[in-house]
């Protein structure tokens, strides 16, 4: 049986070749994601991490290289396959969350007497029932991006990528909801590829943390954390965690200190 | 907005119309201003209840009106089409936007003469200076509507999957309607100006005209009677726009 997600030397590169103005965001990315992982990608600004998740949903063609879902090519989104949740405002502003998430199994083709049940069901299981009828206006930026979470589980997909889903949120409540998804994934099952900036939210919630370099962006290690899902409060507070958040901190902070270098050198 | 704002809002306003009216009585009626200028109020209330009550003003309301309707549906039609096309390719709308914005402030009626010469001087020429006029408005918030939708609506559509079809009926569609409705109303106002305008400068028929051949035998006060029935008309059409694009927006939202 194939990897559930195969990475083989993706680069995505803007501008043309030759032009001054030409940057590479990622150099020849390799990974293969066994199915039931989460993985989490963590780097600086402008390393790529973002770029890789949505090569690999399908959503931008790699310079060169290609990802391989299922064994298959990716060339364009696998809606059957893959779902996303993006970091922000990504739900319909004119349609209630419910009908949030029936829209998105209209588009996947869910017949449509089978919308309700899977709608309900989602929205039970990020705890949204009583507010199906609100709209996303009406929500707390948390409960906007459960109910984002809501409509990709709703797609019952075995691949969930999820890019920086947390990142405009306070910490207190992204904690709290770290810990829910990591419930909820536990149950599911699902291969997960988290982009995140949080060195907490990575250690709690991965199994492995891919850590990349300053642009070009390379991944530059991969770090196991050997904890079973779902992970608890306690290992929010545990010495394993503080002890890899600061393994992690000690490999990313050359990789931060080089970006802003890069970036004063580009923006003077 | 709370209850009270609502009605402390409407009382100025409704206070500043009564003021300027007083200031009106009471110019004319200690002979400040010449009643060749300004009439008394009650003559113009008197004049305005007569052209009601014998029915007088409905036929040249009907002319005005219709040329209303057919310009408004002609420049809706057509500019939501063309907003449409150019809106599909970010190349067209770099080239065409421009243009229009550009092209909407000449002012058209500079080509009245032309289109009297070419529609005569009948309801043609007002349909198609309506229509000339309103489709600008109406053509460039189209493509502002349909080309500004946030991209990660249209990003999240496409990862789930979202036809082409689907893409437009249930994400551009909708994401852009509260801006093509500003543009439909305006629209709708600058066809009723530009209408009501050019009938007071060659026509037979129509709010406009009666204005003007009025004002030419020196009846100032069925001029004015004839002026409160079109600030009426724009009074009401401006208020069933906006309460249909508040709705619009409730729902698009």
């Amino acid at each position: 049986m194939p990897a559930a997600i195969e990475v083989k030397g993706v680069s995505q590169a803007f501008g043309a070749l030759g032009d001054a103005r030409r940057v590479v965001a990622l150099e020849s990315a390799d990974l293969s994601i066994p199915r039931g992982e989460l993985l989490c990608l963590i780097g600086p600004s402008g390393c790529g991490k973002s770029t890789l998740l949505n090569v690999m949903a399908g959503l931008a063609r790699p310079t060169s290289g290609q990802v391989l879902v299922d064994g298959e090519v990716v060339r364009g989104p696998l809606p059957q396959k893959v779902a996303f949740v993006f970091q922000e405002a990504a739900l319909f502003p004119w349609r209630t969350i419910e009908d949030n998430v029936k829209l998105g199994l209209a588009f996947q083709g869910v017949p449509t007497n089978q919308r309700n049940d899977r709608a309900r069901e989602a929205l039970d299981a990020v705890k949204l029932t009583s507010f199906a009828q609100h709209y996303p206006r009406q929500l707390s930026g948390g409960m906007k991006q459960r109910a984002q979470l809501a409509r990709a589980l709703a797609l019952e997909t075995d691949i969930l990528l999820m890019d920086e889903p947390f990142a405009a949120l306070d910490e207190q409540t992204r904690m709290v909801l770290g810990e829910d998804l990591s419930v909820l994934l536990a149950r599911t099952g699902k291969t997960i590829v988290f982009v995140t900036h949080s060195l907490v939210e990575a250690v709690f919630l991965a199994d492995r943390v891919a850590v990349f370099t300053a642009r070009p962006g390379r991944i530059k290690t991969i770090l196991e954390v050997n904890e079973p899902h779902p992970r608890q409060r306690n290992f929010m507070t545990s010495d394993k965690l503080t002890r890899m958040r600061n393994e992690l901190y000690e490999l990313l902070h050359d990789e931060v200190r080089r970006t802003m270098e890069i970036n004063a050198e580009i923006m003077p | 907005m709370s209850m009270r704002d609502n009605l402390s809002q409407r009382g100025v306003q409704i206070g500043f119309v009564l003021v300027a009216g007083l200031a009106w009585h009471w110019a004319v009626s200690n002979g400040k201003v010449s009643p060749l200028i300004l009439p008394p109020l009650p003559a113009v209330w008197r004049n305005f209840v007569g052209i009601i009550v014998t029915g007088q003003f409905w036929p040249d309301l009907r002319v005005t009106l219709t040329e209303l309707i057919s310009a408004f549906s002609l420049a809706c039609v057509a500019g939501c089409a063309v907003g449409y096309m150019v809106s599909r390719s970010a190349f067209a709308v770099r080239v065409f936007d421009p243009l229009l914005s550009s092209m909407y402030s000449i002012p058209a009626i500079l080509l009245y003469p032309l289109y009297v010469l070419f529609f005569g001087i009948g309801s043609g020429s007002k349909i198609a200076i309506g229509t000339t006029i309103a489709f600008f408005p109406i053509v460039l918030s189209t493509i502002a509507g349909l080309s500004n939708v946030n991209r990660s609506l249209v990003v999240a559509a496409r990862s789930m999957g979202a036809s082409d079809w689907q893409m437009f009926a249930q994400v551009l569609l909708p994401a852009a309607f509260p801006v093509v409705l500003a543009g439909l109303r305006l629209g709708l106002v600058i066809a009723l100006l530009s209408i009501l305008g050019t009938e007071t400068i060659a026509s037979f028929e129509g709010v406009g005209h009666q204005i003007v051949s009025n004002a030419e035998s020196m009846e100032i006060a069925p001029m004015f009677a004839w002026v409160f029935l079109a600030v009426l008309i724009a009074f009401t059409l401006n208020g069933i726009a906006s309460a249909l694009e508040a709705r619009g927006r409730r729902g698009a939202e």
